[in-house]
Formats: C-alpha cells, sequence, structure tokens
C-alpha cells in the first residue's frame, strides 16, 4: 500500500537510471542517513558508539572490499584482515614521517598503499581459481603480519610492532570524543558506499560481474580479464586498507599486527556470506549480524541470568552464547542461502503486494 | 505467513524488548563493584579459567571471611572476552558504565586488549592492572600514569632468567663464552626479550643465537636440529601455548637436557608440563609467584568458597595460574583498601584506586597477615615504578607439581631501567605526552 511504485513515471534517462529509482526507497536512504547523523548522537551512550557503532562501520566497510572482490568481481580472497594491516601500519607511518600531512590524506594514502599489495598478491589470480586462489591470498595473510613484526621501521621500532594512532585532526578541529568519531567514520563510510554502489553499475562493476559469471565468455565478448581482475583487486584491497586505518585510528587507538589475523579475514568472509554475496546492502547487513547479534545474545543471557537469580557456572553464557549464534548461522542459511541481503529483497516485493498479496 | 515465521518474529521481538528494558546497572548500590574481562573460552580458555577462576574465588572469599573491605562488600560482573581484542573492548565498554565508581580496576589478561584500551583507559579514569604482560615501558609511571604492571615485565624476567643461569654456572663471570639459545614464539610477545638479551649478551659475553619458531608451534624439527648443532649450554624458551609442551618434547627426541632449560612465565605452567608428560622433568621456569596449596589464604579459600559450594572447579585450586589470579585479586582489593584510607570507607572510583595502587607497599609482613606468605615477593609501588617488585622466582617441575628452585631475586634491574625510561620517553614524544607525577 505504501510501497508502491505506480504513478511514479520516468521522463529521462537520468531518472531511469539513477541509484534508487523507486520514490520511496530513496526518502528511506535519506531519512536513515539523515538518522544516523543527527538522531544517533542525540541518543546514544558513549558505550553504543565505541563498543557497538564503531566496529560495525569499520566492518562494514572491510566487508564491502571483500564484497566487491568476492562477490562482484568473483575472486575468493583470505587475505582481507592483511590488506586492512597494510592500511593502519601505512596511515600510521604517512602521520609519522610525513610532517604536517592531513589526516584524511594518510587515509587514503594507507588505502592506495593496500591496493598496491592487493594488486600483488592479486597476480597469481590470473592463472589460478576458486579455492586454490584462496590458498595464495592466505600467503597474504602470513606474510604481511610476519613482516610487519620483522622489520621494526614499520611500528617506529616498538619493541612488540605495536603501533599507536596519532590523534585525528581535521582543519583544527579534534575528532576525540566517541561522538565525533563515529561521526567521521560513518560520512567516511558512506560516502565509499555510495561510490562502491555507483562503481558496480558502471562499466567496471559490469566487467567484474561478466568475468564472475564466466571468464572464457567475457574475454570473448572483448573484456580484459587481467585488467578487470586487478582492478577488483586494486580496489577491493583500497576498500580494506581505508577500513584498517579507521579500525587503528577511530576504534581502538592502538593496534598490534598479531590482531589482523586469519581470524578476522574468516569473520570478514562470513559477513560477506551471511550479508549476502555480491549485494552492497548484504555488507551492512552481515557485518551487523555477526559483530552485534553475539553482543544482544551476551547482555540478553546475561540479564535474564541475573533476573531470575539462577547462578550458573562461570562460562556457561558464553558457551551457551557461541551454540546460539552457530544455530541462528545455520538456520539463516538454510532459510535463505542468498544471504540476508536476499531476505531483504523478497521483504520488499512481498511489501508492495501487501496488504493483498496472490 | 507461515505460523514458524510468526512465532520466530515474535521470539526475536521478545528478546529485543527484554534487552532494552532490563536496566543496564543490575549491582547493588554501595558495593565496591569489579569489572572482570576474562575469557573461559576460545583458544586460550584453559589459562583463562584457571586466572579467574583464582580471581573470583578470593573477591567471594573476602565477602565471606570479612564481609567485604571494611564493611564495604564486593560485587563483580565477567564478561567474556575469548582473548578477542575487539570483543574486549566492547566488554571494558560495558563493565565502565555497570556501576557509580566504575569497573575499579581491569586485569585485561591480554597484551592485545591491553593495547586497544590502553587509550581509552586514560580518558576513563580507569586503572590497569597487567600482571606480567603489556607494555614493559608501562612501568614508568610518569609516562603513564593508568598502567601497573604490576610485580614484574618481560624485560625483568629475561634478565632474571640469565641471572639464575649465572648462578647455576656458579657466578656471572662464568657465563662468558657460553652458548645460550632464545627459543621464541615468533610474534610481538616473542620478540619482546630481543633488546635485553642482547644487551645482557654483550654485557656478560655469551654468545646467544635466538631461533623463533612460527605459531602456533606444534612442529620443532628444523629448530631443535639447529639448536643440536649449536650445542648451546642453556635454552631459554618464549613459548606460548602448545608450543612450550612441544618444545619439551622434542627436546628429549634430541637428547637436550631439561635441566638446561629456563622458560618464562607463560611458559611455566601445569598446562604446558602436564602436556608435555615425562618430558618436562626437570624443567625450569620463571615465575611471578609460587604454586601449591600451602599458603593461609589456599586454605581459607576452600573453607570460606568452596566448603559452602560457592567455588569454581576444585580442581585449579594451586595451580600456577589459579594462585596468580588470587594475587591479582588481593592486588586489586589492597589498593581498594588504601584508597579507603584516603577517601573514605565508601565505594571508590577508579581515580581514588589508581592512587591506592601507586601507594600500595606490601612488605613480607603484610603478605604474611594477608595468608600469602613467600607466594608473592614484597611489593612497593610508587609513581617512578609501577612495577614495585621487579623480582622472578625460579621453579622447578618435578613430574607432578611444581618446586621452588630458587629465592625471589632481581635481574640487572639499572639495565632494565633505563630502557624502560628510553622507550616511555619516546612514547610520551610521539604521543604529546609532558611526563610527571601526579600530586
Amino acid at each position: 500500500m505504501l510501497y508502491r511504485e505506480s504513478g511514479q513515471f520516468k521522463t529521462s534517462y537520468a531518472a531511469d537510471q539513477q541509484l534508487f529509482p523507486i520514490l520511496q526507497d530513496r526518502v528511506a536512504v535519506l531519512a536513515l542517513l539523515a538518522f544516523a547523523l543527527v538522531g544517533v548522537p542525540l541518543v546514544a551512550t558513549d558505550y553504543w558508539f565505541t563498543a557497538i557503532l564503531m566496529p560495525f562501520l569499520v566492518f562494514s566497510l572491510a566487508t564491502l572490499g571483500l564484497n566487491i572482490l568476492t562477490g562482484y568481481a568473483g575472486q575468493l580472497s583470505l587475505g582481507t584482515a592483511a590488506f586492512m594491516a597494510v592500511g593502519a601500519v601505512a596511515a600510521y607511518n604517512f602521520q609519522l614521517r610525513v610532517p604536517g600531512i592531513p589526516i584524511l590524506v594518510s587515509f587514503v594514502l594507507g588505502g592506495l598503499s593496500a591496493a598496491a599489495v592487493g594488486v600483488l598478491f592479486g597476480l597469481p589470480s590470473l592463472r589460478i581459481k576458486g579455492f586454490y586462489l584462496a590458498v595464495a591470498t592466505l600467503a597474504a595473510q602470513f606474510f604481511i603480519p610476519w613482516l610487519l613484526v620483522k622489520v621494526s621501521w614499520f611500528s617506529n621500532y616498538s619493541s612488540s610492532g605495536v603501533i599507536t594512532a596519532q590523534p585525528m585532526v581535521i582543519a583544527g578541529f579534534a575528532f576525540d570524543t566517541p561522538v565525533r568519531k563515529y561521526l567521521l567514520v560513518l560520512v567516511i563510510v558512506a560516502v565509499m558506499a555510495l561510490a562502491a554502489k555507483n562503481m558496480v553499475r558502471s562499466r567496471v562493476g559490469r566487467a567484474w560481474m561478466a568475468v564472475r559469471d564466466m571468464d572464457v565468455a567475457a574475454s570473448v565478448i572483448g573484456i580484459r580479464i587481467m585488467q578487470t581482475k586487478l582492478i577488483a583487486f586494486a580496489v577491493s584491497s583500497f576498500y580494506c586498507g581505508v577500513a584498517g586505518a579507521l579500525y587503528a585510528f577511530a576504534y581502538l587507538g592502538s593496534v598490534e599486527p598479531d590482531g589482523f589475523n586469519l581470524d578476522l579475514s574468516f569473520r570478514i568472509l562470513f559477513m560477506v556470506i551471511i550479508g549476502g554475496v555480491g549485494s552492497i546492502l548484504g555488507s551492512f547487513l552481515g557485518a551487523a549480524f555477526i559483530t552485534l547479534l553475539p553482543i544482544l545474545l551476551e547482555v540478553i543471557l546475561t540479564d535474564v541470568t541475573a533476573m531470575t537469580g539462577i547462578s550458573l557456572p562461570p562460562g556457561f553464557i558464553s558457551m551457551a552464547q557461541l551454540v546460539v549464534f552457530g544455530a541462528l548461522i545455520i538456520f539463516f542459511l538454510i532459510v535463505e542461502p542468498h544471504g540476508l541481503a536476499r531476505l531483504w529483497q523478497i521483504g520488499k516485493e512481498k511489501l508492495r503486494l501487501w496488504p493483498f498479496p496472490h | 505467513m507461515q505460523p514458524w515465521k510468526r512465532t520466530l518474529i515474535g521470539l526475536v521481538a521478545g528478546l529485543a524488548a527484554a534487552a532494552s528494558t532490563v536496566p543496564a546497572s543490575a549491582q547493588q548500590a554501595g558495593t565496591q563493584f569489579i569489572g572482570i574481562t576474562g575469557y573461559r573460552v576460545g583458544p586460550y580458555g584453559a589459562n583463562g579459567a584457571a586466572f579467574f577462576g583464582g580471581f573470583t574465588d578470593y573477591l567471594a572469599m573476602i565477602n565471606e571471611r570479612d564481609g567485604g573491605v571494611n564493611g564495604v562488600k564486593l560485587s563483580w560482573e565477567e564478561c567474556e572476552t575469548e582473548y578477542n581484542n575487539a570483543k574486549g573492548v566492547e566488554c571494558y565498554e560495558r563493565l565502565k558504565t555497570k556501576s557509580a565508581t566504575g569497573p575499579t580496576a581491569i586485569h585485561p589478561m591480554s597484551t592485545g586488549i591491553t593495547y586497544a584500551i590502553l587509550d581509552k583507559a586514560v580518558t576513563d579514569k580507569i586503572p590497569l592492572i597487567t600482571l606480567g604482560y603489556g607494555r614493559t615501558d608501562a612501568t614508568d609511571g610518569r609516562v603513564f600514569p593508568w598502567v601497573f604492571p604490576i610485580l614484574s615485565n618481560y624485560w625483568d624476567a629475561a634478565t632474571g632468567i640469565v641471572k639464575f643461569i649465572g648462578e647455576k654456572e656458579g657466578g656471572a663471570a662464568n657465563l662468558k663464552g657460553k652458548k645460550i639459545v632464545l627459543l621464541y614464539h615468533d610474534s610481538a610477545y616473542g620478540k619482546e626479550p630481543h633488546p635485553v638479551l642482547e644487551a645482557e649478551a654483550k654485557k656478560l659475553g655469551f654468545d646467544l643465537k635466538m631461533i623463533p619458531v612460527p605459531h602456533p608451534g606444534n612442529e620443532q624439527q628444523s629448530q631443535w636440529l639447529q639448536i643440536r648443532q649449536y650445542q648451546p649450554n642453556w635454552v631459554i624458551l618464549w613459548g606460548w601455548g602448545v608450543m612450550s609442551a612441544t618444545a619439551l618434547q622434542t627436546a628429549q627426541k634430541v637428547g637436550f637436557p631439561r635441566d638446561k632449560m629456563v622458560g618464562n612465565w607463560w611458559a611455566g605452567s601445569e598446562i604446558d608440563t602436564v602436556a608435555a608428560g615425562p618430558a618436562a622433568t626437570g624443567y625450569y621456569a620463571a615465575s611471578l609467584n609460587l604454586a601449591g596449596k600451602g599458603f593461609p589464604v589456599v586454605k581459607d579459600i576452600e573453607d570460606k568458597v568452596y566448603a559452602k559450594g560457592k567455588g569454581g572447579d576444585a580442581k585449579l585450586i594451586g595451580t600456577v595460574l589459579w594462585n596468580r589470579g588470587v594475587g591479582a585479586a588481593m592486588i586489586t582489593v589492597e589498593a581498594v583498601r588504601k584508597a579507603q584510607e584516603k577517601y573514605g570507607k565508601k565505594p571508590v572510583s577508579g581515580e581514588q584506586v589508581r592512587w591506592g595502587i601507586e601507594n600500595l607497599k606490601l612488605d613480607a609482613g603484610r603478605m604474611k597477615a594477608l595468608g600469602f606468605n613467600t607466594m608473592l615477593p614484597p611489593l612497593e609501588v610508587s609513581c617512578q615504578d609501577h612495577g614495585g617488585s621487579g623480582q622472578v622466582r625460579f621453579q622447578q617441575w618435578t613430574g607432578t607439581e611444581w618446586k621452588s628452585a630458587s629465592d625471589w631475586m632481581k635481574g640487572d634491574s639499572a639495565l632494565v631501567r633505563k630502557m624502560i625510561e628510553e622507550s616511555a620517553a619516546k612514547y610520551a614524544a610521539e604521543k604529546g605526552i609532558k611526563p610527571g607525577c601526579a600530586s
């Protein structure tokens, strides 16, 4: 009833090709952005900013990066965390060694460094595919954190390889409180998500999808496989690199190379799979599911036990939380193997017919 | 809509409602709330279960035996971090808001989580106590007012081990020309002792060879082949997790005597030696605390807590890590007691607890009065020295238990102090901190 596009006529190509062709979608997205920019800072507490919203946004960006590579270009990668590490360490070093460099430029340069490394480790993708490529990107995952610990120049000779992010100041304005950090990260993530949404509809994005669906056919119709795959690696690693820089500068403050381990790469891959392979929205849904649901479950279980006064052995809640979380993952994958984004799409289609379904 | 979907949606909505309506602070007012960022599941769950088991058992015992600290009852909540940095931050933020006085002091028990909350703790005014891990240079309290690497740090351990080896060789002078191998976990943790051991090698004239073991370290044939070719007099084992047990077993295979191997304290718990089986017999390890049940405080915990069925896993009592947890809880409780001396007998805030830790003085007499006897070294914290002791003690594995093999001893504290101050000054310059002591 409410969500119906009848009566919305397109009179120009521009109107037909816009990002959100349905008026209700446009309104909803703008309302959501306005709420995130204005509403959330008014109501949320520091706990929400630092423990929930910040990791959600940072992981959304990393998931978006991996989704471009895996979901759109079809190249399976297990090196996400390593590319994040490159972004974080590069941004830190640009801040440290180039006097007076603006922080946003450092983030961009961090992303570009990650992109360069990503292209390097993407070279094997020209020869190997699928699971074998995943194993090749695993090399990045083991090599890069090792190198960052081994060469202590990267961490400015810290004895344990830990980097401590510099304060974020843009044009004299310090982003030092949780609210300010949140707003900065939100703006960066929103701009990059918009760019990604546009990119996947462009010639490059369509080339990625052609390569993903069948690379032989793609090359027959004139798509350069090498260029397309390497662009996918570069763009994906750029996103991961910026996410890594934000992870260090806005979220944690101090990071150790060991924090960017295989575990993190897997988590981000799971976010892509749960959220929806080849979907921008799915990246956000997947990140929300994997980072927020365990916290929600634990808070609920803790409160329920506190209210009912049952005394449980220590560690029981955490175990129970893992069991429930695992069960939910399996449940969602059975109900909708194409991820949460697909569920959302089905929901939207149903909404169009509501309240009179066939 | 199918019925199961309706049920599911109802369930999710119900859970969300439950989560939002429950008050954030379920703590009783008027108690000293202690927030615990612990881990009992995940890859290091076994270590965490022992440490945090001892920690909460001691707190429970204080409530049962003394009715709290000067009449102020203790309350606590444990949040599971799974040894994961992101979850550690979430736990820290959650515990921070649970009580008007904050979480008292946080024991992260993970170097990664320590680093992740280091900056936040300064702004939130919450002291961090890092017992034998974390940032070594935080010992300089003029640069790190909120971090307390109480007891000893990695550099104290490394120089202490060198001194212990020197004693076994009949004096430090005899170390000249000896060969020592550092077999280390190839990570930030394993690299910590490098600078200080290199300095010691130069100073005392022994040959040092450093051999990395890649994580997780369950395959060490090639490393031990190198060690056999090099024929060292001693091997220092800087291990973590499965690596320590594998090193002991491989040493037995290649015929290297285990009583010429010294581990640091993260390679010296029952979890490591029991896993290695008979191969571990004779192995030495540095320790922050003694193991065993022969201390009055352990008996008090058994009588007041376990006898009433309130304790955790009774099998853990008296193990190295469990005793360390008891010691860590005692330091927290004593800091609260000290803060109460100055600020009154009511729940004290993070800022007040910080003052309490910085002025904490536990001499041998006080340790005895607390029932700890020689389990921990005497402790005197000051603004200059946030470690407070710098002493380590060596234990030897007899095949069934850890037995004390030395008295409390200090490594090369002058060398360590100099390196700490250099490193802290560099950090201060990088972050724009003006070092100084709060009044």
